[in-house]
């Protein structure tokens, strides 16, 4: 008994100097070396400054950008601190009060969009922090993003298309559109 | 169905058969001492570890020596995982300067990471230390996982010797796992996670500015920093503006590649796998679900190979397939089909090469439906429990198949080594039915079934059983469990049920609602997850020790062939009898009645 208990102490020990210490260590060194960019958190640096991750969403809800994914973190949208959905349940009320809100903000927005409203843009993210939204989304507000600022749609349209990702081969995810990308290109332009 | 969510549930399959056919090859090998390829660079590691710690890797252990060292071991571990969570406060590598854990929560974690559950009561980013995750969290996703390999190596070592008192040394087997598995693997997997853009860094979290200065109510405080209330007891709120964000960092990457392929599941981020930093690409989450299901379903073909009857391990595979891809269509299928509530207010649910469309409430745009219920069936499937949307939020049918995926007991794929000698488990019971009808005595691989087994069977199936039971019971009769509900109506019960049925069957999912980091839950959850995971390693021990001295039986013209698909058929007959049957009367007070509410 007393052999056990220690042999079960030193290889935990062992262990944790192995998988707790040296693996994250080694993983750290090898992934700073070959990805540097991707490690520290894919960080946009824009004139020396860190304005965001390319991972990270961030909230808009001014005309002139187009808008993410509703998020549910508390106490504003989009902290990056403290990730979480909003784990409303399919029948809750609070549900579809939240994407009332969301479709009434968009109207008033744009009171000449009658088309359909793409159901990611009136639903919260799992993390709270997508950073994407659907083209169709992207598509949906793209006129008003365009009157916002003066220009025609086809500029934004051109900006959008720079800013989506297919289909991974084709077939694996879904095709995407980084939205604080897409808004800092269009403050750039 | 959309026809890319049939592309790519098949592109899925392919590649997990394809990879699981030589990893598991190379396992058996592993498990049969024999030279695997790595020896050359691990062995002298292997061999120092047994120098410092005293082992005589020759020695043979009998099944309650082999039980009383996971014991110890996971004692060790626990003690260690408690105290390092509580003393964080005063321990390196804490650049968020996270106090202590409080007690209940440590308890909680500690359990859950020891018993390979992985059930997630702490918010990653707000509340453990770098070192709490690496040294803590991160080695019991190593070596639970090998523990539980190293079990059902024994199992099958019970089922293949013959006259034998002994099972196979755990030290052994706990440290091959590790290894000559578990680390490699990692390692592969965790650059390739870091390229996608998984952190991996030591650095605290970073400050950016953001484009657009965000306005929100922010609660009033009180000097003690207490919220202030109005005369109706309403929070006072006063605005606010917010111009920077935090972006969280951390040596992420090197423990979500270990907590895919382990089936630990653990986030390092509250929002697990639907974070984007732990999980940023349709590409990185190929990688992560397919890690989800790759060792369990290697393990099988490691069984085939080492009972010396490779179709042995290819029908166990089969049932599980048959299973999980079953239910995966149906969730997609639930999913894409939305909500009737959203059709009602103009909103576009439809699915097309523009949008996923469907139920998007709790889902990343990245993954879109398929992707999500491919990993929502996968994750309760493999007892991983890790998630990439928040299954709360599914439709009521869409959260049902989840949910039943646990309650099936996780031998559906099933945690590494968990997973398959609770399938071994279930073979047992079906035999033995089998020979019920015919008048036999049932025998498995040449070892005849009898009581001991039979009663071993029967604990395994009963105790997990019970305890979902009786801690959704408990959960719904007192107001410190109800106290926890988020949604209103039958799906709060929903929270509970899965909550329990997520402990005991060591998943770790949940549906996150449901307030869990209260004394109440940290306390029930971590009884589940202990008891649920050691109740059942004894007694499968025990039918290994058992099936070890009996002698081998030559097959006869009377014998259920095991490898055939009448035998498949019967053994996915008894699991979802087993496993269904017993919760249906469960789900009509939950997810059935909400389906039926949701469709007025």
């Amino acid at each position: 008994m007393v052999a056990l208990i220690r042999t079960s102490l030193m290889l935990l020990l062992l262990f944790m100097i192995l998988t707790g210490v040296l693996y994250p260590i080694a993983v750290t060194g090898i992934a700073h070396g070959v990805f540097p960019q991707q490690a520290t958190g894919s960080i946009i640096v824009k004139n020396g400054k860190a304005v965001g991750s390319r991972l990270i969403g961030q909230q808009f809800d001014d005309p002139k950008y187009f808008w993410g994914r509703l998020s549910a973190t508390s106490p504003y949208p989009y902290n990056g601190a403290a990730s979480t959905g909003s784990n409303l349940g399919p029948t809750n009320p609070n549900l579809t009060a939240a994407a009332e809100g969301r479709i009434k903000a968009l109207r008033e927005a744009e009171p000449g969009n009658t088309s359909k409203i793409p159901v990611d843009l009136v639903t919260a993210s799992g993390s709270g922090l997508d950073p994407h939204i659907s083209p169709a989304a992207a598509e949906y507000q793209l006129h008003r993003v365009a009157m916002a600022r003066g220009i025609d749609d086809a500029a934004v349209r051109a900006l959008v298309a720079q800013h989506t990702q297919e289909k991974r081969l084709g077939i694996i995810g879904e095709p995407v559109v980084n939205v604080l990308a897409l808004n800092i290109a269009l403050d750039e332009r | 169905m959309t026809g890319n969510a049939y592309l790519q549930m098949g592109l899925y399959f392919c590649v997990l058969m394809l990879l699981a056919k030589p990893l598991g090859v190379y396992m058996a090998r592993v498990y049969e001492g024999r030279s695997s390829g790595l020896n050359r660079a691990l062995g002298p590691v292997e061999r120092l570890f047994y120098r410092i710690c005293g082992i005589n890797p020759d020695e043979e252990m009998s099944w309650k020596k082999y039980a009383g060292a996971v014991l110890l071991f996971s004692a060790a571990g626990f003690l260690f995982l408690y105290l390092l969570q509580r003393l964080q406060g005063m321990l390196p590598l804490n650049p968020q300067k996270f106090a202590g854990v409080p007690p209940d929560l440590a308890f909680n974690t500690a359990v859950s990471f020891i018993t390979n559950t992985n059930w997630q009561s702490y918010g990653g980013e707000t509340t453990l230390s770098y070192l709490t995750q690496m040294a803590g969290l991160g080695v019991q996703n190593f070596v639970s996982a090998a523990s539980g390999m190293a079990v059902l190596v024994a199992l099958i070592r019970g089922i293949t010797r013959h006259s034998s008192e002994t099972i196979g040394n755990y030290w052994v087997d706990l440290t091959r796992s590790t290894l000559y598995i578990l680390i490699p693997l990692s390692l592969v997997y965790s650059l390739l996670l870091v390229s996608q853009g998984v952190v991996q860094t030591f650095s605290g979290y970073k400050t950016v500015q953001l484009a657009q200065t965000i306005t929100y109510d922010k609660p009033k405080l009180d000097d003690k920093g207490s919220p202030v209330k109005d005369e109706k007891g309403n929070p006072v709120t006063e605005k606010a503006e917010m111009k920077e964000q935090v972006i969280p960092l951390g040596p992420a990457a090197s423990q979500i590649a270990i907590k895919q392929l382990g089936t630990n599941g653990g986030g390092f981020f509250n929002a697990n796998a639907a974070h984007p930093l732990e999980n940023p690409t349709a590409l990185s989450n190929f990688l992560e679900v397919l890690a989800i299901l790759l060792i369990p379903a290697a393990l099988c073909i490691t069984f085939g190979r080492m009972v010396g009857d490779i179709r042995q391990g290819w029908a166990l595979l089969s049932a599980m397939t048959i299973v999980l891809v079953t239910l995966m269509v149906l969730c997609t299928w639930s999913e894409q089909g939305g909500s009737p509530r959203f059709a009602s207010f103009g909103v576009d649910q439809s699915a097309n090469d523009l949008q996923p469309g469907g139920n998007m409430e709790g889902k990343e745009a990245r993954f879109g439906i398929v992707n999500s219920a491919i990993w929502a069936t996968a994750t309760t499937a493999a007892s991983n429990g890790s998630v990439n949307s928040m299954h709360d939020s599914y439709s009521p049918l869409g959260g049902l198949y989840p949910l039943l995926l646990i309650q099936l007991g996780e031998v559906i794929f099933g945690g590494v080594g968990s997973g398959l000698y609770g399938m071994l488990v279930m073979a047992i019971i079906t035999v033995f039915l089998a020979g019920l009808m015919v008048g036999r005595t049932p025998e498995y691989l040449g070892k005849k079934i009898e009581m001991f087994e039979m009663k071993m069977a029967a604990l395994v199936i009963l105790i997990v059983n019970a305890l979902v039971k009786v801690g959704t019971a408990l959960g719904v009769a007192t107001a410190a469990g109800v106290a926890g509900v988020a949604n209103p109506g039958p799906h709060g019960f929903t929270e509970i049920l899965y909550a329990f049925s997520s402990a005991a069957n060591n998943n770790g999912s949940a549906f996150a609602g449901l307030s869990a980091n209260t004394v109440f839950y940290n306390t029930a959850l971590g009884i589940a997850m202990f008891i649920g995971r050691f109740w059942v390693i004894i007694p499968v021990l025990a039918i290994a020790g058992s099936l070890a001295k009996k002698k081998q039986v030559p097959a006869s013209l009377g014998t259920l062939p095991t490898h055939t698909p009448l035998f498949i058929a019967l053994l996915i007959g008894v699991i979802l009898i087993v496993g269904a049957l017993s919760f249906l009367p469960a789900w009509a007070l939950g997810p059935l009645a909400e389906q039926v509410t949701a469709a007025r």
